[in-house]
């Protein structure tokens, strides 16, 4: 019913190709996550949904209905802004009952709405506040009230949590998911923050200059990311790229290849890519040097150097940072994913 | 806080050249303006007296005062509402991507830079009977010229046209900037709430403009009253008082009959009309503005 299909969808200004030919499906009742750069072009489909922008060639359809060209407000979709476009002239209340008053609801449906609304966001005692009386926190639900209030199962959002504060993102993170969950919303989330996509999306679409580099649920992207743009994008520090000599690959391998996998990396002419959790750093495998090491509580990100490459671990014991320290560095074979020159990850890799 | 010596004289030194400006064109005018009226007008055999209200009731009497008065309420009543709602139609057509958008503001905007004197003279060339513009055009069309500025019923119109016509485009400059200063989220969040153009100019764009709406109409207000130089060069508040408007009244009283003691009684009455207003626009209507 609220399921949407994004076909080819493409978007230019003049010789500027914003979208280029993506396309995907966001199923019902789960949440996706538009994940990219800026300039990536994730806000643009986002206004393309939402009918802010003409599409140039593809089709949208949400449910069995294509609205490519369809009236904005006849789409049945909400949206939520990066700036909240709260009316600063009206109060929370007025803010959140705009588009009911404007659909001609009736009064008795309209304070129905309202009620359930603001006990849903936490908003019940400041519904006669001015939206400059509020905290960033509290803009961002009344926000969100007024897309819950709409009763239409498709929401968009446009980076909703990039103005506000580590702690009051994270709170409010967990907040939309819950009310995505409960409301039962199809929603779009856009953002350029993959802690919020890997916590939140059930699907991650991955955008790079306008064009779908991967898409998936968040743990196959961070795992098996498609391609090298993949690998760097997710995961903080990113995965390792390290351009290899076929001897000095398998020495840092854990287990012992099989032949073919030795065949496979003695052909291999591009990256290697490892997380950095996954190295270990001990007495055996590849030499490197310690550079530095950044203690960060519960794990310490260690800085390594390979010949002249620079890597990432990440580990859970406290390692002396002692620089200049000589140590060797290994993975495991199921850790590590092949890239070719082209930055296109092996379909086979070891596995 | 206790200042040295020193620093108050700095202090002083640095108020001076204000404070000089303030009093010598602004406060000391304003007082002696009101001591003098409540002075009858000396003569050489006859020195000014003190006479208390007498200029006061002599305005009472005077029909020409009352009829200035009326004619001035009208101007700002037929002035005001229309150059105003013009200004906004004027800004939203050229807050758009619009072929020639600047060429258009700037066409907009061409009376407010122009002299009020030249303004006059080239609509004192379009009111002229018969070989005037309007006059030729309604000719052409069969339909005979009348004396725009000479016929009393048709003097103050002529000038509120002129008038709208110059005020409306100096008004849309602050719309326009106005305009410019709401996000453009909010007409897209409007926008898919299903508001049209009118559901969001009325509930939304209107009463963001409203803090602009009360410095413009504060403006106009002054204006419809400061006017002198467009009657000045077109009627002279003829034919029959018909265009004077008050401060023209005073400028004739003060220097063509040097009636300087009931001109300052007038000025007085101006001063507290005006100020009257003005308070009575920021009490009444800044309740209902919304600043950001």
């Amino acid at each position: 019913m609220s399921r949407i299909d994004i076909h080819n969808l493409t978007k230019t200004w003049g010789t500027v190709t914003g979208v280029d030919q993506v396309s995907f499906t966001v199923p019902e009742k789960s949440l996706t996550v538009l994940l990219g750069p800026s300039g990536c072009g994730k806000s643009t489909i986002l206004r393309l949904i939402a009918g802010l922008e003409t599409v140039s060639s593809g089709t949208i359809r949400i449910g069995d209905k294509e609205i490519t060209h369809e009236d904005p407000a006849r789409r049945g979709v909400s949206m939520v802004f990066q700036s909240y476009a709260l009316f600063p002239h009206l109060s929370v209340r007025e803010n959140i009952l705009f588009g009911l008053k404007v659909r001609r609801v009736s009064k008795a449906r309209q304070q129905e709405r309202l009620a359930e609304a603001a006990r849903m966001v936490g908003l019940q005692d400041l519904l006669d506040r001015r939206p400059s009386q509020l905290s960033g926190g509290q803009r961002q639900r009344a926000a969100l009230a007024r897309s819950i209030v709409s009763r239409r199962q498709v929401c968009l959002m446009d980076e909703p949590l990039s103005n506000l504060d580590a702690k009051l993102r994270a709170e409010m993170r967990g907040e939309i998911h819950r009310l995505q969950k409960e409301v039962g919303l199809t929603m779009i989330y856009v953002t350029h923050d993959q802690v919020e996509a890997m916590t939140m999306a059930d699907q991650v679409i991955l955008l790079n200059s306008g064009r779908v580099e991967q898409a998936g649920p968040p743990h196959a992207l961070y795992d098996r990311p498609d391609t090298s743009f993949a690998a760097r994008f997710l995961g903080s520090p990113p995965m390792n790229l390290l351009m290899l000599s076929s001897r000095q690959a398998a020495a840092a391998l854990d287990d012992f290849p099989s032949d073919a996998e030795m065949e496979t990396m003695h052909l291999h002419q591009g990256m290697v890519g490892v997380r950095p959790e996954h190295v270990r750093i001990g007495d055996t495998g590849l030499p490197a040097q310690i550079v530095a090491a950044d203690y960060l509580g519960s794990e310490t990100i260690v800085r390594i150097r390979l010949d002249d490459q620079i890597l990432f671990a990440r580990t859970g014991n406290k390692v002396s940072s002692d620089p200049e320290a000589r140590v060797h560095v290994s993975w495991p074979k199921a850790a590590v994913c092949l890239f070719d020159k082209t930055g296109r990850r092996l379909s086979g890799d070891f596995l | 806080m206790q200042l040295p010596r020193k620093n108050h004289v700095h202090a002083w030194l640095l108020l001076m050249p204000a404070a000089i400006l303030l009093i010598a064109f602004t406060h000391y005018p304003t007082v002696t303006t009101v001591v003098k009226s409540l002075f009858s007008k000396g003569t050489a055999i006859r020195p000014s007296q003190f006479t208390g209200l007498d200029n006061y009731r002599m305005m009472i009497e005077d029909p020409v005062f009352w009829k200035v008065l009326g004619n001035n309420l009208w101007f700002a009543l037929g002035t005001i509402p229309t150059s105003i709602a013009l200004a906004i139609v004027m800004a939203l057509f050229v807050n758009r991507a619009l072929p020639g958008r600047s060429l258009v503001r700037m066409a907009y905007f061409t009376p407010t830079i122009l002299p009020m004197i030249a303004v006059a003279n080239i609509w004192l060339f379009f009111y002229t009977p018969d070989i005037g513009l309007i006059d030729q055009i309604l000719t052409a069309v069969g339909i005979s010229g009348r004396n725009w500025l000479g016929d009393p019923a048709t003097v103050l119109p002529a000038i509120m046209v002129m008038t709208i016509w110059k005020e409306a485009g100096f008004f849309m400059i602050f719309y326009l900037a106005a305009m410019q200063n709401i996000p453009p989220e909010l007409k897209e969040a409007a926008r898919l709430e299903g508001a049209g153009r009118w559901t969001y100019f009325f509930r939304v764009m209107f009463p963001l403009l409203m803090p602009t709406t009360l410095f413009v109409f504060i403006n106009a207000v002054l204006n419809s009253f400061k006017l002198v130089d467009h009657l000045f060069v077109l009627t002279k508040g003829g034919p029959d008082n018909a265009s004077n408007l008050l401060l023209y009244y005073i400028f004739e009283t003060a220097f063509s009959y040097f009636e300087t003691h009931y001109a300052a009684a007038l000025t007085v009455v101006l001063l507290v009309l005006l100020a009257a207003m003005a308070l009575g626009q920021f009490f009444i209507l800044d309740k209902r503005v919304h600043y950001r």
